[in-house]
């Protein structure tokens, strides 16, 4: 008995919820970039385990895909724990529903 | 692949997650987040992906876990208050977790297990980024150099 592609991807299914669920139902600023975080993680597992279990190809596209997504992710979550440290010197804050000034 | 070491890291992950997700606690949150992305990587490793789950230990658990404590202790006078919960975020993600579930099992063509494959070396991934991926390469690494000047130029200090 071993692990079909159908286990991985309902893995990934559940890391992506869950990080769906904290980026939405939490009302903190790094609450939501930590839920976005894990959405991105878990793309990156499904480009793992279809890479593993589709044809072999040369170069490793799965492999590659994957590398460039984590380098990306890091870009965003440094840009964006700046940008709750700057809202938080303005603010005051990082509770995103008190963010409402632009509210019409 | 071993399918006991695939539930143990699979539960060990998504508890994790869970963890990261619902602990009121924003500290114990981050560190659930970096517990999280070492089952992650514990995958990778299974799946034969060695070298992106060591760069995914390097930076997640090395740089970007290390960066979310930095941020939550340089906002800390905000963390120490009670948070609302919303609950029409958990019905969402619970929503599209069944949706993804059911149409990941229905699908018969993914019901298959791994194939033989020559163990990827670090040499035919570097011949690779060195080859076919080198201007894929460049791009990202003026895109992470952008990503470092702006964010500091967000957290310098505002003008009067």
């Amino acid at each position: 008995m071993t692990a079909t592609l159908q286990a991985f991807l309902v893995v990934s299914a559940a890391l992506f919820s869950i990080g769906l669920l904290a980026a939405l139902s939490r009302r903190h600023a790094i609450f939501i970039l930590i839920g976005i975080e894990m959405m991105l993680a878990a793309a990156n597992l499904n480009f793992i385990a279809f890479w593993r279990f589709g044809p072999q190809h040369q170069p490793p596209i799965g492999v590659m895909v994957a590398l460039f997504s984590i380098a990306v992710a890091a870009a965003e979550a440094a840009v964006g724990l700046a940008m709750v440290i700057a809202v938080y010197r303005h603010y005051h804050t990082t509770d995103v529903d008190q963010l409402n000034q632009l509210r019409g | 692949m071993n399918s006991a070491a695939f539930a143990v890291i699979a539960i060990f992950t998504v508890a994790a997650a869970l963890a990261a997700a619902t602990l009121p606690q924003l500290m114990h949150a981050a560190l659930s987040f970096a517990i999280a992305f070492v089952g992650v990587a514990a995958f990778f490793f299974l799946l034969g992906a060695e070298f992106v789950g060591l760069a995914l230990v390097f930076i997640y658990i090395g740089a970007v876990a290390v960066l979310i404590v930095f941020t939550i202790l340089l906002t800390r006078r905000d963390v120490e208050k009670v948070r609302g919960f919303n609950w029409g975020g958990a019905i969402v993600a619970g929503a599209v977790f069944g949706g993804l579930t059911w149409s990941i099992l229905k699908t018969q063509s993914l019901a298959i297990v791994a194939p033989h494959m020559p163990a990827l070396t670090v040499k035919r991934i570097g011949a690779a980024l060195m080859t076919t991926y080198v201007w894929p390469l460049q791009c990202v690494g003026l895109l992470l150099t952008a990503a470092l000047i702006g964010a500091l130029i967000l957290v310098l200090e505002e003008k009067r």
